[in-house]
């Protein structure tokens, strides 16, 4: 295994259902997480509705995959970059999404979840060192 | 350079896959390592060797194919993308009770594990299709 240590950041845009994309993005950031990079996601356009409260796929029939975001701090992702101006596109705000933690050696429970503007996410997109978008 | 490619369409429908392939064989031409080609999403579907095009349109999987063995291309289909797409190995479709396989020659499955690495060992990892 490649032991170079990357900033890979994981840039969500399309709505968890609807089509594949957003499922078949997160079976790569779980696998990923064994390769100890940097990573971080971010949720953009309609991404933001990835991380929403309350989702249930019950009546299409597809696999409700939003639990596993909440999971992704036991994987040593810590970040995820919300876009403020997607959300406010979308008549969203903070509270409309999940509440999602991680633990560090020193603390818990602390809030995954950053917000950012669009200037700042280009910002963090330029810092990356590999960019998957799904 | 070290170039890690990346294909997420299926033949055809989008020009993804050909300009993927157009793109490798370029850089392969002006010298540059092309360390791992990986299919993805609908991109496992390049890889079945059961597409008969018209005979006056481009083989795309015959394409993809040639290259990797003029080249000795790493050309992996992502496991668990290709299950769900019916895209098998002899191993797989042994293994799944299936009758058939269907992998094209120079492909060959894998995990997504080797996607990450590609980004980690690639100067650039570049994305073709959505």
């Amino acid at each position: 295994m490649s032991k170079t240590n990357k900033k890979f950041l994981y840039v969500n845009r399309k709505a968890p259902h609807g089509s594949i994309y957003a499922l078949e993005a997160i079976e790569v950031v779980l696998i990923g997480a064994a390769f100890e990079q940097q990573v971080s996601l971010a949720f953009l356009d309609d991404g933001v509705y990835q991380i929403a409260r309350g989702q249930n796929t019950k009546q299409i029939g597809t696999k409700n995959f939003a639990n596993i975001f909440k999971a992704l701090g036991d994987y040593d992702v810590r970040t995820m970059y919300v876009e403020k101006e997607s959300l406010a596109e979308r008549g969203l705000d903070v509270s409309d999404l999940m509440e999602i933690t991680h633990d560090t050696d020193d603390a818990e429970d602390l809030p995954s979840i950053q917000l950012v503007d669009r200037a700042e996410m280009a910002r963090i997109m330029a810092d990356q060192d590999v960019i998957l978008s799904y | 350079m070290k170039f890690g490619i990346v294909v997420n369409e299926g033949p055809y429908t989008h020009q993804a896959s050909d300009t993927a392939w157009n793109f490798t064989r370029a850089a392969l031409e002006a010298g540059h390592e092309i360390v791992r080609v990986f299919f993805y999403h609908d991109g496992v579907n390049n890889a079945t060797r059961l597409t008969v095009p018209p005979q006056d349109d481009r083989n795309i999987q015959k394409n993809w194919s040639e290259l990797g063995e003029k080249h000795g291309l790493d050309m992996i289909v992502c496991i668990a993308a290709a299950q769900r797409r019916g895209i098998l190995d002899a191993d797989e479709a042994k293994r799944q009770g299936k009758d058939s396989d269907n992998i094209a020659p120079g492909f060959r499955i894998s995990g997504l594990g080797q996607l990450i690495d590609a980004g980690i060992v690639a100067d650039r990892l570049v994305t073709f299709g959505d």
